[in-house]
């Protein structure tokens, strides 16, 4: 069943804050092999103008994915996520996520189309940090397949 | 931010070093618990083969986390990028040996944009196919 296009537009409430941890970055960045000091080391960070250590770019995806589970389970909506694949995924930076940010994220769903039998939903996340300050912006485009025919 | 590559000395065409990624089984668990993705197809030959995978696939969130590398590797300073996008077109597949599969990805300069910005167009290749499409950074250079 098509899923409801009256749902464009609509945003969720801004989740409770997520707080980066040092060693969550480095168990991160150990995780996809990625020995760039600015991960680890608060020097080498510092050295390249960050105040704390930073996170790898792809990083804050496990906190906006989190959020977008608000979307993803609305019954409402009715996203039969068992279907579901990661069609793209996008980031745009105003800075790296660093150690000690307590990043809040606001899903919102930016498009709903039906392409070829497929239900495909674009869904936004802009983080925030603790001042406010927009962080980063999440695209997450995610592909239902369709129901098999019982 | 301090990129260590000039903007004054790149072109469109510029080559970034190409880079292999191996990735075996024991790299996906390890990137499910960093990560939060749990998802069986990540590591459950059963789970995965029921729902029409031909093997265990590697998470696509993964891949995208070795190809940016190539441009941090880079410039140094992963803190440079400032746009990045992939689209998932293919999956990785993993076998259950030691050796498991590799991940190649090259890059090059695509655009040269403003505020000593370039956009670097991404190939991650699997197996002599390519795995992501549109992948795409715009990173700040020096």
């Amino acid at each position: 069943m098509a899923l409801d296009q009256s749902f464009v537009g609509r945003s969720y409430p801004p989740t409770e804050p997520y707080e980066v941890g040092r060693e969550k970055i480095r168990e991160f960045a150990e995780a996809v092999g990625d020995a760039n000091p600015a991960y680890t080391d608060t020097e080498a960070a510092k050295a390249l103008g960050h105040p704390d250590v930073i996170a790898p770019p792809t990083f804050v995806f496990s906190i906006t994915f989190k959020a977008a589970g608000q979307v993803v389970a609305d019954p409402q909506l009715g996203l039969d996520y068992s279907r579901v694949v990661h069609g793209d995924q996008k980031f745009a930076y105003n800075r790296p996520v660093r150690a000690g940010d307590r990043l809040t994220v606001t899903s919102t769903i930016e498009k709903i189309r039906s392409m070829a039998g497929n239900e495909v939903l674009d869904i936004r996340g802009e983080v925030h940090d603790q001042a406010g300050e927009h962080v980063v912006t999440a695209w997450t485009k995610l592909v239902a397949r369709p129901a098999e025919e019982g | 931010m301090t990129a260590k590559i000039s903007y004054a000395d790149v072109e469109v065409g510029t080559e970034l070093p190409a880079q292999t990624f191996p990735v075996t089984r024991a790299t996906l668990v390890q990137y499910a618990g960093a990560s939060g993705d749990f998802n069986p197809i990540h590591w459950n030959e059963k789970f995965a083969k029921e729902v029409g995978l031909p093997d265990v696939i590697a998470h696509g969130m993964f891949t995208m986390a070795e190809a940016i590398r190539v441009v941090t590797d880079w410039v140094g300073d992963p803190g440079a990028v400032v746009e990045y996008g992939v689209r998932f077109t293919r999956p990785v597949v993993v076998p259950n040996d030691d050796r498991g599969t590799v991940i190649e990805v090259s890059g090059k300069v695509a655009a040269k944009l403003d505020d000593n910005t370039v956009r670097v167009d991404l190939t991650a290749t699997n197996a002599g196919q390519k795995v992501l499409g549109m992948s795409r950074a715009v990173v700040r250079l020096g």
